[in-house]
């Protein structure tokens, strides 16, 4: 189904519609943005995006309060992002600078679920979940507490200048700002230890970068939500025009269903519903649309399926005694084969649809996997490769290793670093006190520690110049999953015994 | 601008450009796009007043904060110096076996050490201390003027045949080219050192050089071979030759007695970075210093005089 948007006569917007300036020589330099007033809609819709508003403004704002048991030294913050110490807390996880191909791997994981819940159920994300379509409906809310709904937003925005106008308008400003300096405040939260960051920005101490943190999200939020609202996203976002890629004829969409809707015309009581459709052309779901689009005329880039016009529609339907539906969540294809007088089809399981299921089964697996092989403790060899090797006064040949030992628990540990695979006669690791057999390291908590290890093999012992060796490092926690940590290196001379 | 095209779905007036038979709409900007493009414009202005903006004839126009880069590099470089001021204090308080078994001093020591080698040291030693012919080996066991720490940090300091007061001082007579010895002696020397070094030789020369090893060159060397850390002497038994093992080397320096020249890095270096040095040498090279029991010096100088030899006629 082809639809072509006509912009030009597509009227009743959002209403105030004014001439583009300029005069009547084309459409001038710049266009001034049409003021929308969306109507409040009631109905299961609404009733459902009211409970995830809550969840999830409570979600973003109550996050950095939730208190998170740690051995002593460790933040006892749930969640904390710590670019001071460079470490992530994520309740039981704690990551390092260098384990950021798990943030990666999230990231791979939200792509694919928006991908996923794109091709089966259209803009899921845009409707419900966007944090510009979240705290607009905040924003909208707290319009309609101080300046009513639809009509009376109009008539106050018409109306001049009076006490009841600055009243209305300048405390819902006040409101919108003390929401956006909360959202900004809690943003600031998620990188230092709440109670305490609180205290200080309160006192004035905390740094620039908090206060200027905060009023950049503060201006961002009061901005986007407040006045830039539908904007975002039709001019700022990319994603309207990477999800057209997403959906195919089968995806199920905020639609209008015209082949029972048309032709339209207003109905009054009592009128036949033979020889027309059931859509009597009120309005009710442009007034209600947050992006002032008209659903009618099909899938859009403006629109964000956020499913207000169902709301709306529904409401209607039931005043004139028809049944609900007129918008709902269908396909382009079901609407077309009903308007060709067929039997709609839906097809949930289709190519694109397994294609993206499999990508993220596969993707899962593997950050699962990845995590499960992750351990606290690491061992890295580095072998000298200027000189390759010595030779000893005594026709022995020694090489020399940086061993790394990484000790990310919370107690300090001892590895006990062992070679193996080349008949070693000498061990020596200046500053400790080696062994035949091995060497024990002490690592403090949260620190790494490198050691210098020669390994020395009598010339008669040496049958190749390539000898391939493993310096092991076992741990000493008996909680350990994997305690003993192996690295494959090799020993290397000139391969002629003496 | 009125007989401009007019596109028939939008009902917008197209700018008459075209590609393939795809043609642009004019369409307007959006104000809030250009009110932010204004904002750039005045951000732009601030600017230029503010920071660096506008070459002039000699130089630019520094603005207002007088930012500069190139101070800011200045000014975090003298905090780097600061700070490792910090670590340089406990680099001197600290002894060098200290420095070695306290693992954050031993790291930063390394740390320090391996610079300092890199832009002093590898010229002559190479970049990994693997010396080559003259330039001492500093990565193995084997130690003309004694590997310990405190051997290390003397020679480092003072250097060798450097003109110091107390540089490492020893000179090998130039026996061939000075008449000292006959050619035919050099050759026979030559083939008894071979024999030293555990490989076959001449006997015939062998028996004719031995006593002229025990009259010229035991002093030094050790009546077995061995060498005198103190005097600089290497072991003639190791496998390790300073100027080459085969029998053209050997006679070459028999020949010339060549002695190499290190300079003395008291001025250059501060004590501090002469520690670090000192510490990475010695870690590198396995940290013992007590060289191999067959490399012992020997008592040699109980019936021969040290300084026969090199004023011997």
């Amino acid at each position: 189904m082809t639809v072509v948007i006509d912009r030009v006569s597509g009227g009743g917007g959002g209403g105030g519609e004014s001439p583009p300036p300029g005069g009547g020589h084309g459409p001038g330099l710049y266009q001034k943005r049409k003021a929308i007033y969306p109507k409040l809609a009631h109905g299961s819709f609404r009733r459902l995006k009211w409970g995830l508003m809550v969840v999830m403004l409570a979600i973003y704002y109550g996050t950095p309060w939730i208190r998170w048991p740690r051995p002593a030294g460790a933040p006892s913050q749930a969640v904390l992002i710590d670019f001071a110490h460079g470490r992530f807390y994520f309740f039981m996880f704690d990551l390092w600078p260098d384990e950021v191909y798990f943030f990666t791997g999230l990231l791979v994981v939200a792509a694919l679920v928006l991908f996923l819940a794109t091709a089966w159920l259209g803009r899921l994300w845009c409707g419900y979940a966007c944090p510009q379509t979240v705290w607009t409906d905040l924003f909208l809310y707290v319009e309609r507490l101080f300046e009513g709904d639809r009509n009376a937003r109009m008539r106050l925005a018409k109306a001049g200048w009076g006490p009841d106008k600055v009243l209305r308008k300048g405390g819902k400003h006040l409101v919108w700002l003390a929401i956006a300096a909360a959202t900004g405040g809690a943003w600031i939260f998620y990188f230092e230890d709440a109670p305490t960051l609180f205290a200080s920005f309160i006192a004035g101490e905390a740094s620039v970068t908090a206060y200027f943190s905060f009023a950049l999200l503060t201006f961002t939020t009061y901005v986007l939500a407040g006045t830039l609202r539908e904007q975002v996203c039709i001019y700022m976002c990319p994603w309207p025009r990477i999800q057209g890629a997403m959906v195919d004829r089968h995806s199920l969409q905020v639609t209008y269903r015209h082949d029972r809707g048309e032709p339209r015309s207003p109905h009054r009581k009592g009128d036949p519903w033979t020889g027309r459709g059931d859509c009597i052309d009120c309005q009710a779901c442009v007034v209600a649309c947050p992006m002032g689009i008209d659903i009618r005329h099909g899938s859009q880039l403006e629109c964000i399926n956020c499913a207000l016009c169902i709301d709306a529609c529904d409401e209607i339907m039931v005043k004139v005694e028809r049944p609900t539906g007129l918008i709902g969540y269908d396909s382009d294809e079901a609407v077309t084969r009903r308007s060709q007088g067929l039997k709609a089809i839906y097809r949930p399981i289709r190519p694109r649809i397994v294609f993206y299921a499999l990508a993220l089964a596969a993707v899962c697996g593997l950050m699962t996997w990845g995590f499960l092989q992750r351990t606290p403790y690491q061992l890295h060899v580095a072998r000298d490769r200027n000189p390759l090797f010595v030779r000893l006064s005594d026709g022995s040949i020694r090489n020399s290793y940086s061993v790394k030992l990484v000790n990310r628990s919370y107690q300090p540990r001892t590895f006990r670093v062992t070679f193996a695979g080349a008949p070693v006669s000498r061990l020596q690791s200046p500053g400790l006190d080696p062994d035949r057999s091995g060497v024990s390291v002490t690592v403090a908590s949260g620190e790494q520690r490198s050691v210098r290890l020669l390994a020395t093999v009598p010339a008669d012992r040496l049958t190749a110049a390539l000898t391939p060796a493993t310096i092991a490092a076992r741990v000493d926690d008996p909680d350990a999953a994997t305690p003993l940590l192996t690295a494959r290196t090799m020993f290397v001379s000139d391969g002629a015994a003496r | 601008m009125s007989d401009r095209e007019r596109d028939k779905h939008s009902g917008v007036e197209t700018t008459g450009h075209e590609w393939d038979g795809i043609k642009e709409l004019d369409n307007p900007l959006p104000r809030w796009w250009l009110i932010v493009w204004y904002i750039c414009i005045a951000v732009a202005i601030v600017y230029w007043v503010l920071f660096p903006a506008w070459p002039t004839l000699n130089g630019y126009t520094p603005g207002l904060l007088h930012q500069s880069d190139r101070v800011n590099v200045a000014n975090d470089m003298k905090a780097l110096a600061a700070q490792r001021g910090v670590e340089g204090v406990m680099l001197e308080k600290a002894s060098l076996d200290e420095i070695e078994k306290t693992p954050n001093l031993q790291a930063f020591a390394m740390a320090e050490g391996q610079a300092i080698f890199g832009n002093n040291c590898a010229p002559c030693h190479g970049a990994g201390g693997a010396g080559g012919k003259g330039y001492a080996n500093l990565r193995d066991d084997v130690w003309l003027w004694g590997g310990q720490l405190a051997d290390i940090q003397q020679t480092i300091t003072h250097g060798i045949r450097s003109g110091d007061p107390e540089a490492r001082m020893s000179m090998m007579p130039s026996f061939g080219r000075d008449g000292l010895l006959k050619p035919q002696e050099v050759t026979d020397l030559t083939e008894y050192v071979v024999f030293l070094s555990h490989r076959a030789a001449s006997p015939g020369a062998v028996a004719r050089a031995a006593p002229i090893f025990a009259a010229q060159c035991a002093a030094c060397h050790g009546p077995e071979g061995k060498g005198n850390q103190l005097v600089g002497a290497p072991n003639l038994t190791d496998s390790d030759w300073l100027y080459g093992s085969d029998r053209k080397s050997i006679h070459d320096q028999i020949w010339f007695g060549r002695g190499g020249v290190m300079p003395a890095w008291a001025g250059r270096l501060s004590a501090a970075e002469i520690k670090a040095v000192t510490v990475y040498v010695h870690v590198n090279s396995g940290g013992s210093g007590a060289p191999a029991p067959a490399a012992a010096p020997t008592v040699a100088s109980a019936d021969t005089n040290p300084a026969s030899a090199p004023a011997g006629q």
